[in-house]
């Protein structure tokens, strides 16, 4: 990488010899998109989302995003720092890339952080009615917040099969254009409640 | 005849012709067993290398494995269980028919094992009923196989005229539990090295 990154508030080079860029959470989506459409840099991958929250309290909390260029066989990581205090949010780049919907939504999952703009912000490794907070937080018990029984008792509660995909929910939205038994049929099904399109 | 919580006739032809009825029936469960595998872990591994020809626990009557808990007799849980499938082994419980046995295989089934913390479930009994507890992190599959042949000692030991054996367990409370909520926290309790695991808060 040598021409300079727009945004970029710095930039390091890891102990493997990958470039690390940081960005401010304002000018992540300028950042990311001059990273995959410039010719010369074709970052057309994301590999990963994730997030770091270290031990110290003081340092914020890092969400990091691997970047690779199938073409180009090249690496980049992109760390976007949010300050503990502050609101835990970010833009989503599922707009770049759509293989972020997962990945974002594990770190939502996991670490309580926000996407803007994500289609889809629910949890992916926990039930969706999971309240005991995010597990990967640094301020979150190894057991749990709640007791053995409590945990068993919200467990045997949920329903495993409550969940919607993006294809229900596309289904909803095309709901005005089904028959009416069809969506009928959909409406009082056990997979959950599809809403009412905002059209009708 | 039989008083309450009593096994056995105290007539003694009729209770000479239960014995038999028992033997015909416990040896034919017993030879039959129909597994209903449930592996989420390593476990799984060992399980099917106790289902291949090196060790074949078909000598053993479990021929057949029942991929569908309709079908099944014995459901074996291989591997650890998360909360988050804590309601679907209890409907794989409740989908078998009676009557119906379960084996817990490995130490997390059994009681979480190493897996002390948020998302797991400390030992399927707080889940489903367990008849023979398989310990190992794997077993081998000797240990499932020692397992497998207490469970037919335990069906033999049955009898097919004490009904409260085969009676569907019933939940204890509306919340869904089958046992108190002290026992259970009881039981989770962390024990050996979970203990001096780092608590953050």
């Amino acid at each position: 990488m040598t021409s300079p990154v727009p945004g970029a508030l710095r930039t390091e080079v890891a102990r493997d010899g990958e470039t690390i860029v940081f960005v401010a959470p304002a000018h992540l989506l300028e950042t990311m998109r001059w990273l995959k459409d410039t010719p010369g840099q074709e970052f057309d991958y994301l590999v990963d989302v994730t997030a770091v929250e270290f031990r110290d309290r003081e340092r914020p909390l890092q969400v990091v995003y691997f970047l690779r260029s199938l073409s180009r066989k090249a690496d980049v990581r992109v760390k976007v720092e949010l300050p503990a205090s502050g609101e835990l949010a970010v833009d989503s780049v599922w707009g770049l890339w759509h293989g972020a919907d997962w990945l974002e939504r594990e770190v939502f999952d996991m670490f309580g952080v926000t996407f803007h703009g994500h289609p889809d912000l629910r949890r992916i490794l926990m039930w969706e009615t999971y309240a005991e907070g995010y597990p990967l937080r640094k301020n979150f018990p190894l057991r749990g917040r709640f007791s053995r029984s409590e945990q068993v008792r919200q467990a045997l509660n949920a329903n495993p099969e409550a969940h919607y995909s993006m294809q229900e929910l596309s289904i909803a939205e095309a709901a005005g254009d089904l028959p009416d038994d069809m969506r009928d049929r959909l409406r009082r099904g056990e997979r959950g409640v599809i809403p009412e399109p905002p059209n009708s | 005849m039989k008083r309450v919580g009593e096994v056995q006739s105290s007539n003694y032809l009729l209770a000479k012709f239960e014995n038999l009825v028992d033997w015909v029936v416990n040896s034919s469960r017993a030879n039959s067993l129909w597994p209903m595998p449930f592996g989420t872990a390593c476990c799984a591994i060992e399980f099917m290398a106790t289902a291949a020809s090196r060790f074949d626990f078909a000598r053993f009557g479990m021929e057949r494995q029942a991929f569908s808990p309709r079908q099944a007799d014995v459901l074996i849980c291989a591997g650890r269980l998360p909360f988050k499938l804590a309601p679907v082994i209890r409907r794989i419980y409740d989908q078998m028919p009676q009557p119906k046995w379960v084996i817990s295989m490995g130490a997390c089934a059994s009681t979480g094992g190493v897996f002390d913390n948020y998302a797991m479930v400390q030992g399927i009994d707080t889940i489903v009923p367990v008849d023979v507890y398989v310990p190992g992190c794997p077993p081998r599959p000797e240990g499932l196989l020692y397992g497998i042949l207490l469970l037919h000692k335990k069906i033999k030991g049955e009898s097919l005229f004490d009904a409260v054996k085969r009676r569907d367990e019933q939940p204890l409370d509306d919340k869904g539990l089958r046992l108190p909520p002290e026992t259970i926290d009881e039981i989770s309790e962390p024990f050996g090295n979970s203990v001096h695991q780092f608590r953050s808060s």
